[in-house]
């Protein structure tokens, strides 16, 4: 008796083939993101060869976002700020941000005060990270970790 | 067109530390979204900020996508002398903006 694909069969077939494009177009389209990896990459790129030590470095941010679409974040350093001993800049990263750069900050002697502030997004749960590199050449950093229930970088204009 | 908006004390002591605040209008497009006909949408963010008093820059912001829409940017400075404080945004696709402040120290 000859074989005929029967309804069942092709429905089937028909079915995972279909599912198959979806599943191929969901991992087009997923934004790009960036890794913990990637964000150390990113550190390693502004400092060099150098040694950053942890401490120094005050993070504000709230710990618990609704929006990522605006994060209040404000980075101060313990420095007198002086032109023997002052802060040259202060870098933002992020580890799960498609990418880790957030912002540069330069400043000198005539800041008298190392403290910056700004809003910024972000796109998951995650924590920031914020490096300063000091007028003798050392670099120091801070961290904090922020839970966002509503992230930046998803919603259609 | 962009507007900005910029607080600085009108005047202050000599030595005294001031601080800055800036405001300024921009959608700051990451160039990560789509539109809802999947096209992706071109990056247009302001790359860098930069204030100078009386010529000399004191404070320099280079920018990503990450920051916020409507950039908001506080920072300080010692008031050394009366003069003004310029500020300058740039950016993708040409965007220039330039605002400045008078300061009286004294």
């Amino acid at each position: 008796m000859k074989r005929r694909t029967s309804r069942r069969q092709f429905l089937l077939a028909a079915g995972s083939a279909a599912a198959g494009i979806g599943l191929a177009s969901v991992v087009q389209v997923k934004p790009a993101r960036a890794t913990p990896a990637e964000m150390q990459e990113a550190i390693r790129k502004v400092v060099g060869p150098a040694r950053v030590t942890t401490g120094k470095v005050k993070l504000d941010l709230p710990p618990l976002v609704e929006n990522g679409n605006t994060v209040p974040l404000a980075v101060s350093v313990a420095s007198p700020m002086i032109a023997a001993d002052h802060v040259r800049a202060i870098h933002v990263f992020t580890e799960k941000n498609p990418l880790p750069e957030v912002v540069s900050f330069r400043l000198g002697p005539r800041a008298g005060r190392a403290s910056v502030a700004t809003r910024i997004r972000l796109a998951d749960t995650q924590t920031v990270v914020a490096v300063c590199e000091l007028s003798d050449g050392s670099f120091w950093s801070g961290s904090a970790d922020v839970v966002v229930t509503l992230a930046a970088c998803l919603e259609e204009p | 067109m962009a507007s900005a908006l910029i607080n600085v004390p009108a005047r202050a002591g000599r030595g005294e530390i001031i601080e800055v605040k800036t405001l300024i209008s921009h959608p700051m497009e990451t160039g990560f979204r789509r539109s809802q006909l999947g096209a992706l949408i071109p990056r247009d963010i302001i790359r860098l900020f930069v204030c100078t008093y009386n010529g000399t820059e004191v404070f320099r912001a280079e920018l990503h996508p990450a920051i916020a829409a409507n950039p908001f940017i506080v920072f300080s400075t010692v008031a050394t002398e009366s003069g003004t404080i310029a500020f300058r945004w740039t950016g993708d696709n040409g965007f220039s903006v330039a605002e400045s402040a008078a300061i009286t120290v004294g």
